[in-house]
């Protein structure tokens, strides 16, 4: 008798399934990402009002901290918000691209938990002990600067437990290839998740070797560390822990523009490139933070921080034309294929998710990513390092670019995995503006004033009671004032952010999301099928983005102004070699 | 977000293609930038670094003071070495000593180190920035190109007196 093989059993999962989407999202995956939401918005807002107390202490003017609280609270809002906000946010973005986006379960929940609680622990530990006065060394906490062992400890253990979660994301997704819950490729949101994660993994492996030797010298067993291997370690882990955030927020605008316009990417494979250029070259840039260190010679530097001829710069660039390209293209579908911008001015500008996606680009592109690439070419540098226009430029990549990135994407995550209806819905179409705006002060007012000599992590730039004066521009007041008013901008938008999103959690019933759009009154056009001409050709048609086009060589003449201003400048410079 | 095409493997639009080779050649542009910069322009990252231990740069920086001293201002001593000759800077908690007296158009060699913490030498104007870390001395080839009087602050936190942190470097004709 034949025997014949049985089918293999696929291990049933608990899911319930998104009315709105038809996805099937795994009941522990949106618990995690419930609890990891909530304490990125937790994270945000201690760091927030860090951010407050420092913009009016900075704002010279007003100088309201005394200097070892400005040292001491700077030290917690580089960490709040580079380590806790963002990657509880990413650990969250990780459990949805990973199972729900694929339609799959997520394995091994429980360690999903011991992770965050390892964060969490890692969160309140160093918040405390800097708190207390026993870690004033910034977030950077560069040796000989000596911390409270427990710092370290605390820094270490959210790494351990990000590493977890990064693990299980991996693990997940190829449980979700071999149950073959997705059939071929995933979705390109996912693959540039799987981007960033890659990069998390070296990031935090390098964290570990930066802070544990670190913490061992903190308790006196390892008699001596290494200055400058310190610093070169750190960035190993420091750097790379933005180019995650990079990858993630590209990601979001991928899923924003899917949500908001239905868009779909221009051309997978090359979208899918830019991701992989991230992967391979992101991670040499690290050493734009040791341009002007003693030790590393010209090649050296040089070579690093190109990222290897600007290859992890042209992933961004493709990015760049690739979604308004994409956008414009699902507005042009539409209809609106009037002159070269019809697209753009009849965007949905009132759903959040839209304007939180062009305004993150624009700032993201102009602001961070010009300056950023100027600062970091290893000569310029010399103009640049530990001044003002460091936060200036990062405050534009971080805040600007993905902290606005990820508050739009909290507005769908209220009514498809909080299950809630999104309150004070005026109050989330404008704050993508205000916030907008109001960063892009602050980041114009740093730069400003970093280009006429103000250091960075400075209690007083005119250094008063100093044993030899020192005077800076007068115009520096000035600067310091726009950025502190666009600081108080920025902030209030934060507040409305908050505002809306604990209001929608907290007040209200629980609500099934019927559709994706938050503020359109038009069915969502990725789901309901709505985009007519959606299979028609876009080659040579009226459908071609040619908006997108004129938008990113404007982009590229702004580019190269700035860029050949900033070589200028260095040639008024003393000769030096 | 949507699960992609079978095959998404396509060819690329034509706007894509020359966006692509356009962006191609400006990162070619920007890489070439550095060492073009590298080989015919004035100013240059330093690279001589020695190791050197704190208490052996504090004692050669007090006999250079000693030797070329000229004066004094506010208990520091302005010191006035020969062109062509091996400079001396200490940053330390919280002040970068001594005060130095260059000529406009001469070369020095000027040695940066540090006696404690990490500390960010920051000349103002100018804007040159260079990071000065214990254990290292950090040698920068410099050519003042005006007069006038310059300060040095310190742009790496070094703990409560970070902001109190300064020097002098004065240029003569």
């Amino acid at each position: 008798m034949a025997v014949t093989a049985l089918p293999r059993a696929i291990p049933a999962f608990q899911f319930r399934t998104c009315p709105a989407t038809t996805l099937k999202v795994d009941v522990n995956a949106e618990r995690l990402i419930i609890v990891n939401a909530v304490a990125a918005v937790v994270s945000l807002a201690l760091g927030g009002l860090g951010a407050l107390l420092l913009a009016l202490t900075r704002w010279q003017a007003i100088h309201l901290l005394p200097p070892d609280w400005f040292y001491r609270i700077l030290t917690a809002h580089g960490f709040d918000m580079l380590v806790a906000w963002i990657v509880f946010f990413e650990i969250a973005g990780l459990y949805f691209g990973g199972a729900i986006l694929l339609n799959a379960r997520l394995i091994l929940p429980k360690l999903g938990w011991f992770s965050f609680i390892l964060m969490a622990a890692g969160t309140v530990l160093v918040n405390v002990i800097v708190l207390l006065g026993q870690a004033d060394v910034m977030f950077t906490a560069y040796v000989p600067l000596k911390a409270h062992p427990l710092f370290y400890l605390g820094v270490i253990l959210f790494a351990v437990g990000a590493l977890i979660a990064v693990g299980l994301f991996f693990a997940t997704i190829t449980v979700a290839k071999i149950e073959r819950r997705y059939e071929g490729s995933v979705p390109l949101v996912t693959y540039g998740l799987i981007a960033a994660a890659i990069i998390a993994v070296y990031t935090l492996l390098s964290g570990a070797i930066a802070f544990v030797p670190a913490f061992f010298w903190s308790l006196g067993i390892l008699p001596e560390l290494d200055p400058g291997f310190f610093r070169n370690i750190f960035w190993s882990f420091g750097h790379p822990a933005q180019q995650i955030n990079l990858a993630a927020m590209v990601s979001v605008w991928y899923a924003l523009a899917a949500l908001t316009v239905g868009a779909v990417p221009l051309n997978e494979k090359l979208s899918r490139l830019a991701f992989v250029l991230y992967i391979l070259f992101i991670n040499l840039g690290s050493a734009h933070h040791l341009l002007t260190d003693p030790g590393p010679s010209f090649l050296w530097k040089a070579t690093n921080t190109s990222y290897a001829m600007y290859l992890a710069v042209l992933g961004s660039m493709i990015h760049a034309f690739s979604i308004p390209g994409a956008i414009e293209v699902a507005q042009r579908r539409k209809g609106f294929t009037r002159g070269a911008f019809e697209w753009l001015r009849k965007g949905p500008w009132r759903e959040p998710g839209f304007s939180s996606l062009v305004i993150s680009m624009i700032l993201f592109g102009w602001v961070g990513g010009v300056t950023g690439v100027t600062i970091g070419t290893e000569q310029i540098n010399l103009l640049a390092h530990n001044t003002l226009r460091i936060p200036g430029h990062f405050h534009a990549t971080v805040v600007s670019g993905t902290t606005l990135a990820f508050m739009g994407l909290t507005y769908y995550l209220i009514p498809l995995i909080f299950r809630k209806e999104l309150k004070l819905k005026k109050l989330a179409s404008w704050q993508p503006y205000l916030f907008g705006v109001g960063m892009l002060l602050v980041s114009i007012g740093m730069i400003g004033s970093g280009l006429q000599g103000a250091p960075r992590r400075q209690w007083d730039i005119t250094f008063t009671n100093a044993p030899l004066s020192a005077t800076l521009p007068g115009a520096t007041q000035i600067t310091l004032a726009i950025m502190g008013i666009g600081a108080l901008i920025a902030i209030a938008g934060g507040v409305m952010y908050l505002l809306v999103v604990l209001t929608s959690v907290f007040t209200g019933p629980r609500v099934e999301a019927k559709r994706l759009t938050l503020v359109m009154a038009q069915a969502n056009p990725l789901v309901d099928d709505v985009i007519p001409n959606m299979n028609k050709e876009v080659h040579g048609s009226k459908l071609q983005p040619r908006g997108a086009l004129i938008l990113v060589f404007a982009f590229l003449a702004f580019f190269m102004a700035y860029y050949l201003f900033n070589w200028w400048l260095l040639g008024r410079a003393w000769i030096i070699r | 977000m949507l699960a992609p095409q079978r095959v998404w493997w396509k060819p690329l639009h034509r706007f894509e293609k020359s966006w692509l080779i356009v962006a191609f050649v400006f990162c070619i542009f920007l890489t070439v930038m550095m060492p073009l910069w590298y080989l015919l322009g004035h100013q240059n990252v330093p690279a001589t670094t020695y190791r050197v231990e704190p208490a052996e740069f504090a004692q050669v920086t007090e006999a250079f003071a000693a030797k070329y001293k000229i004066g004094e201002v506010s208990g520091l001593p302005i010191v006035a070495p020969p062109p062509n000759s091996d400079v001396y800077l200490i940053g330390k908690r919280w002040v970068w000593y001594p005060v130095l007296q260059l000529q406009k158009g001469q070369t020095y060699r000027l040695h940066l180190s540090s006696l404690d913490l990490q500390h960010g030498f920051s000349l103002q104007p100018n804007n040159l920035n260079l990071q000065v870390v214990p254990g290292y001395d950090y040698v920068a080839t410099i050519t003042p190109t005006q007069a006038g009087e310059y300060s040095v602050i310190c742009n790496e936190f070094c703990q409560i007196g970070h902001h109190l942190m300064t020097g002098r470097i004065i240029v003569t004709d």
